[in-house]
Parts: structure tokens; sequence; C-alpha cells
């Protein structure tokens, strides 16, 4: 009961720090710098001010701040009723949520990680994603699932798994999976508006990871387009695909392979469903190599289907077979080697970039 | 023993608290045969038939344990074990009533729970069940209505325009479904096909009291749903048939009846999964008018599900839900007995769902589901309580599906005995009996009711028959509400609307 006591004094504490100064206090150059959390929690703000509807609903996201404070100090500026603390039951409360959707409000559902809508799944897909098509069109459902994906640290195989791949191959859905605070902000604010079931997979160790934003992107009407890719580092040697935290890795293996004199072409995917195929495939026409990168369980995954994306649109522009880079094949395991050891590294990126080039055969 | 006790209780009350009572018990006796509406002396609303029992229908060998009440028990006493058995949740909610006088008929009436409950009834010879033991506190609902009428005159339920109201969409209802069979077996409709033959009185007597705006969430058994919704039979036909003019252009199917204008949400395929819906809907109508300011949106939601959907985990968290938010939702359970060929009896811990109400802090009401007057009292209790914003209600419909789970079940496993009396208590004839005796219309006009709804399914058939098939470019439609997939823009209008439309990758 005291623990809960300090705790809630230490909410406090922490509840009268604007996110705005969080922002200021990590700026160390001229452009300004912003943690992926304070990226996500001003898009939530500032949705949440402009439409009455949207509202927020998940485990922990109100008294609590959010399980990774995410929602900090929502509950204290649009009240209970807009912020909801759910019991705990997924299937439940996403049920819920998209029964609301179907009236026209605007539910942002937060999953305290991903592995937890499993228990959800069904009303994700039969009752939210199928249901503009079942009905023909009169039945809409603009709702967000929001939550932690992927592997976190040590936290075991039911904690770590990437559902990236999953939500992917339904159709229906829309798949997000930012990278970047100009990513995060930009299409959380596009899945709100977004009239159709968007999955929004963050990633749990890239909320404290600072980025640099433009006056445009703190803009309040920010928003990307859902469906593009972006091109994080030009390049004309090897194109690396990758998403969520894959990104920084990638770009990380970029840097190494600029100094053995292979330039690479990072494309952050930023929308897993519906897939950039058009950037995609026209960066492999120019570059005429692949490497996709993910964290998640190979078989079946988003590289999979860039590769036959690829074989199926630019297979004549090829030089090298596509390399695909993913997680081990093997629930996760909780011994932090292992678990290094099943999740890709920059020097596994840096190899498989290398073969493609013929550099080498391992 | 078994206890075997009607209550015929003034204008629809779930439950009353047992000191506001103020009646005078007059035992009624019905005939051997069971029927829907037992001969009362004063204004009859409702009867609330108690559960696991034996009828001298089907156990003639083994009598009633209470007669009628022997007048040497005292009034509060016999209330007392006169409501025990009964199937109102016990719930200490706060009373609203207003100063009645209301007497209280308590006929006996057979109302027997056949099927697999054979076994439990030879149980039930052993012990008392807890009857007597369970004397919890017994609450009403909603306002007791004062009634003016004198005990030697009958105060009949319906008016004339409302019971031939009823009548037609039972009949509608009915003539739908047959006339579904008949088409599937012809080839037309194909797939799954749940008929819900038998249980058209809980769907005409709870959707019949909504509004337009009111919504209703469903099963796989959904086509009477949407009928008596609104949705005309035409639309529903063409969308069994799966043709281009259906309520849902022939893409959601028998399982996924959808009507935004009816206010009809589905039609789900997986049991359960159409709770939560009806909760979410029913969320947005407090939602409205709490956070929206729409203060005059007191929309209902119904939720109708079956007994086997009540050991699932879904409807419990829903029932949490509904009731820690006090949400405008009635949870109509449509207790067949059966699902597809699992008896309730055998799936369930504790058969009776009403009980589960108020294990969440909602009344929870039994009612004989094949008489329609009856659901249609505890229905308006029910809507009404959830439009005034008291909350949710969890209503068991003991009622009877008279074909198989579906058109591809052989039904092999009921009893031909449990099904011939179910059908013997068929709501349309009952419905039929009633408005006949009562002399609130002629058969002539039922007749013609029956020959107009004939007619209104022929012609929809026909025009199901001759409508097109969907066209090619159909089948990508509509996956998205967003017409290309591209998301919103800062002007809040479709991306792929933009003539300039561009890469849009910032720079940073």
């Amino acid at each position: 009961m005291l623990g809960i006591v300090r705790q809630k004094m230490l909410e406090q504490s922490l509840k009268k720090i604007p996110p705005a100064v969080s922002v200021l206090r990590s700026y160390s150059s001229a452009a300004k710098q912003m943690t992926i959390r304070d990226a996500l929690n001003s898009a939530l703000d500032e949705e949440m001010s402009a439409d009455s509807k949207v509202f927020l609903m998940g485990e922990e996201v109100g008294e609590y701040q959010g399980a990774y404070k995410i929602t900090k100090g929502l509950l204290d500026k649009y009240g209970p009723e807009r912020v909801l603390d759910t019991p705990i039951t997924e299937a439940g409360f996403t049920g819920v949520a998209v029964g609301a959707a179907y009236y026209g409000v605007k539910p942002v559902v937060e999953f305290m990680t991903f592995n937890f809508s499993m228990q959800a799944i069904d009303h994700i897909i039969n009752s939210a994603a199928k249901t503009n098509y079942m009905s023909s069109g009169q039945i809409s459902v603009p709702i967000v699932f929001r939550g932690p994906n992927g592997a976190a640290a040590g936290v075991g195989a039911q904690h770590s798994q990437c559902y990236a791949a999953w939500y992917a191959s339904c159709p229906g859905l829309k798949v997000l999976a930012p990278y970047s605070s100009e990513d995060a902000r930009g299409l959380l604010k596009a899945a709100i508006r977004d009239p159709d079931p968007v999955v929004f997979l963050e990633n749990e160790l890239l909320y404290g990871e600072s980025f640099p934003v433009s006056d445009e992107v703190l803009d309040s009407s920010f928003c990307l387009p859902i469906g593009k890719a972006k091109i994080e580092r030009k390049g004309k040697d090897v194109t690396i695909a990758a998403y969520s935290k894959m990104v920084g890795y990638a770009l990380k293996a970029a840097e190494t392979l600029e100094k053995d004199g292979i330039d690479a072409e990072v494309i952050n995917l930023r929308s897993i469903r519906p897939l950039d195929r058009s950037m995609i495939n026209a960066s492999v026409r120019k570059t005429s190599r692949l490497v996709t990168v993910e964290e998640a369980f190979p078989q079946h995954g988003v590289g999979a289907e860039i590769c036959v994306s690829i074989v199926e649109e630019s297979f004549a522009y090829l030089d090298a077979p596509v390399e695909r880079i993913a997680g081990a094949d093997v629930p996760m395991p909780y011994a932090a080697n292992l678990e290094r050891m099943a999740v890709p590294q920059v020097e596994d990126i840096v190899r498989a970039a290398k073969r493609t080039c013929y550099r080498s055969v391992s | 023993m078994c206890l075997q006790l009607t209550y015929v209780v003034k204008s629809g009350l779930v439950g009353f608290p047992l000191h506001q009572l103020n009646t005078k018990i007059l035992p009624t006796l019905s005939a051997t045969i069971p029927t829907p509406f037992p001969l009362v002396f004063s204004a009859p609303i409702v009867s609330f038939l108690s559960f696991i029992f034996s009828s001298p229908l089907s156990l003639p060998s083994s009598p009633p344990i209470f007669s009628p009440f022997p007048s040497s028990l005292p009034i509060r006493k016999k209330m007392a074990t006169a409501f025990s058995p009964s199937k109102f949740a016990a719930q200490p909610f706060p009373l609203n009533t207003t100063s009645q006088n209301n007497p209280l008929t308590i006929p006996t009436i057979a109302s027997p729970f056949l099927g697999s409950t054979r076994k439990l009834i030879r149980l039930c010879s052993s012990s008392n069940l807890n009857l007597r033991r369970r004397s919890g506190t017994v609450v009403a609902v909603s306002d007791v209505f004062k009634e003016n009428k004198s005990k030697s005159t009958p105060n009949l339920l319906i008016t004339k325009e409302e019971g031939l109201e009823l009548y037609e969409d039972m009949v509608l209802g009915r003539a739908f479904e047959d006339m579904c069979a008949q088409m599937y077996y012809r080839g037309k409709m194909f797939g799954f096909v749940h008929l819900y033959n038998g249980q058209e009185a809980v769907s005409t007597g709870f959707i019949k009291l909504l509004k337009q705006q009111d919504s209703v969430v469903s099963t796989y058994r959904d086509h009477v749903h949407a009928l008596s919704k609104g949705v005309s039979a035409r639309a529903v036909m063409s969308e069994l048939f799966g043709k281009t003019t259906g309520c849902c252009r022939g893409q959601g199917g028998s399982m996924h009846m959808f009507s935004r204008e009816h206010n009809v949400l589905g039609g789900f395929a997986f049991i359960g999964e159409g709770i939560p819906v009806a909760t979410g809907a029913a969320f947005t109508s407090k939602y409205k008018r709490e956070v929206l300011k729409e203060v005059d949106c007191d929309h209902v939601t119904l939720a109708f599900f079956g007994d086997g959907t009540c050991n699932n985990g879904q409807f419990f968290e829903c029932l949490n839900m509904a009731a820690l938010w006090k949400l405008p939702i009635v949870f109509v359970v449509e207790n067949n007995l059966w699902a597809i060929g699992m008896s309730h009896l055998r799936a369930t811990s504790d058969p009776q769902i009403y009980k589960k109400g108020p294990a969440f802090g909602m009344p929870g009401v039994h009612v004989d589901g094949m008489d329609v007057l009856k659901v249609r009292e505890v229905a308006k209790e029910a809507i009404g309580r959830a439009r005034r914003g008291e909350g949710p209600t969890l209503v068991e419909c003991e009622t009877y599906r008279f074909r198989g789970h579906s058109l591809a079940d052989p039904d092999e496993l009921r009893d031909p005995a449990e099904k011939a009396h179910y059908a013997a208590r068929d709501p349309i004839t009952a419905l039929k009996k009633y408005l006949t005796e009562n002399n609130l219309t002629s058969e002539a006009d039922l007749k013609a009711i029956d020959k107009k709804i004939d007619e209104v399914v022929e012609e929809a058939v026909e025009f199901a028959d001759e409508s097109p098939v969907p066209p090619r470019s159909q089948l990508l439609e509509n996956v998205f509400a967003d017409p290309k997939g591209f998301g919103i823009g800062p002007d809040g209008r479709y991306r792929c609307e933009d003539p300039k439309f561009t890469e849009g990758t910032a720079q940073v």
C-alpha cells in the first residue's frame, strides 16, 4: 500500500513536467530532438484535443500514466471519460472499442504489448478488419490498435514476438511500424484520422531514443501518408529494407559498409500494409541488390513478402539473390547471450550486404 | 422435490423487494396442459417460469411440490418461498416504485424444462434444491405501474394494433425461415444457414420495442433479428442468395447481416464475438451523451446470443464492463438448450444463466421465451432501465429451435418428446389464441396477414432470383473505407484525392 502511495507521489511530480520541456532538455544541437515517447504523447494529445471523438482505452493508460508512460498527462487533461483504464480483458475491451468504432467514435486501443493482442486478435481481424467488406461499405471501423511490438530486453518468449507479418497478412487492416520520432508522430496522427482499422506497432526499446525533428514535424497537422516508405539514406550499391528498430541497425550497418566501399541505400518501410512495393522495386532496380531486415520469425515474414514482390516485378534487375535477415526461428530465449543471438545484429546485416556484393561467401 | 410455480406479476416487473410488496397472493390453477397464458384474475402481465421443474405433461407421476398456496401460510412467508424459486436475480438495487397495491397472482403452471434435464429432475427429487434457503432479497428493477382496473376484468397486455404487429412480425420470421430451408434444398442458398424457427417470440418481443437508432447485435442466427429490426425481406433474401441487391451486396452472407440504416450491427459467426461489439455500441451511446454532449442520446443496444455463449470468456468480460460502466445494454440469452449437439446441461456447471447477472452487479431475469407477451413485458422493463441510464440487464429467454442448428445438422440428438413439447408451445399459435380469445381480432384478419406475408416472402424470392450476381469489380471494393489506402492528409481529405499527392516523405 505504501509503495502505491510513494508511486503516486512520484507520478504527481512526473505529471508536472510537460512534454515540451523534456524535448528542450534533450536538445544538444541546432535541430530539436524529441524522444519517441514524447512524439507519441504529443500526437495523442493533439489528436484528442482536435477531435472529441478520439478516446483512449487500455490497461494502465490513465492513472498509471501508461505502462510505458506514453499516455502521461492525458488523464488529467481529458478526464476519465476519454482516457479509460480497462480491466484486464483484452478480448472484451477490444471488442467494446470495435463496437464503439462502428458508431464513428475513434478509439485508440493500447495493448500493453502486442503479445497480449493475441487474446483479442479475433476482434482485430474478424470484427474490425473484415467489417467494412462484409457490410459492403456500410460500417467502417476508424480504430487504432497501438502498443509495443517485438523483442525488448530479457523479457522472455511470451513477451517478445513481432506481429507485423501476422497482421499484415490480413486484408482490411493497415499496419504501420514507425522508426523515428517523425515517423511516430506523423503515422500515429494519420492512423487516428484514418477511417480504417490501423495496427500501430511501436518498439519498447526505441521509446527513449531521441531523433531530430523539424518544425514541420512539430506542427499539429503534420501527418505522413500511410503506404509510403522513406529512403533514410541514399545509396547505389545495395538496398537494405527494414522497419522499426532494425532501421537503426541498418543505418549503422550502412556506415560500416561505407568504410568498405559499399554504398548502401536504407529504406525505412514505415508501412507494412499496404507495403510500398513501388518504392522498394524502384530502389532495387537502381541498386540490383536487396537485403531485407526484420526481427520477427523468418517464415512467412515481411522479408519473404518483399522478396516475392521483387521476384514478381524486378527479377531481371537482380544481380544477386535477395538476402533475408530475420530473428532466429526459435521462441525468444531468456539468457542475454542467447537473446543476442536470436535477434539480428549489425554484423549480420553487414555480412549479408557483403554477400550480395559477392565480397564474401559467409 | 421440485417446485413448480409460475408467477404472474403485474406490469412486467423483474423482481420485488419483499418488504415493499403489498399483495394478496391468489393462486390460480392452470390447466394441466401448459398454456402460455394462464388464466389470471386481475391484470396479469408477465409470468416468470420456474426453471428446472418437471411438468405434469412430461412426468405425470411426479406431482408438483407446492400445491396452490395453502391459505394457512402467512403471506410474507409465502412470498418468500414463492419468490425464492423464481428467477428474479437477487440484487440489492434501490427500488423505484410508486406506492402500489398490486395484487399478485401466482398460478401453478407447468413449465417444463425438458431435454436432458430428466436426469436433473431426478436429482431434484432428492433434495429441495436449496429452494427454501434461497431467500435473498429480490429487487424490482423499475417502477410498478399503477393498475386501475378491477380484478374482475382482464387487463390485456396489448392493443389490437400491437397484437397484429407482433403477429405479423412473427409470421414473417417463420415464413421467411421456412422459405430459406426450401431455397437451400433447391440449391439457391449455400454455405451455412441457421434458422430461427421457434424462437420468433424473443426477436419480436424485444426488437419491436426499439427505435430505429437503437442497435441490435446478433449471432449467425440473425435473419429474423434483421427482419424484425426493419431490414426488408427482399434485401435479406438477396443477401442469402448472394446477389448484389442484398443488404450487404452479397458480401456478407447468411451469418453477417449488417444494416447501417436500421442499426443492425451483425451477424457474427464466432459466438461471443457480438457481445463486446454490442457493449461497445452501448458505450458509444453513453459517450455521445456525456462527452460529445448529445444530451438526448439514449440509444439502447440489444445483444442476442445463445446458451453456449454463456460459457465463453467474452460474455463474462462484457457483463463486468457493462455493469462497471453502467452501459445501456440488454444482454438477451436465447437459451434453446442446445449448442449444436451439446446440451446446455452437459456444458454448464450452473445452468441457470440468469443468476450470472447479479454476480456482476446487474439484474438477471428468466422468462418464457415461447410467449411473446411475456418476453415483451420483460423487454419493456429491461429496455426502459437501460434508457433511463440505470445500467445493463441480463435476460434469459427459455426458448427452442424447431429445426436443427443449421440446415446441415441432422438433429439426431434431441429427444422427439422434447421437440413435440415445445412444438405445442409454438409462439405463433399461442399469440393467435390470445388474440382471438380476447376478441382483439378475428381469424379472418389473421389469415389475411398470413396470406400477405406469404406474398411478401414469395416476392422476396422472385426479387432475389432476378437480381444480378455481383460484378467482378465488386471483389476488391470496400476492403478499406479509405479509397486507396493511403490515409488522410493534414487537410482532412483522402491523400489519394489530392492532385499533388507525392511521395510524401518529409526531409529532416
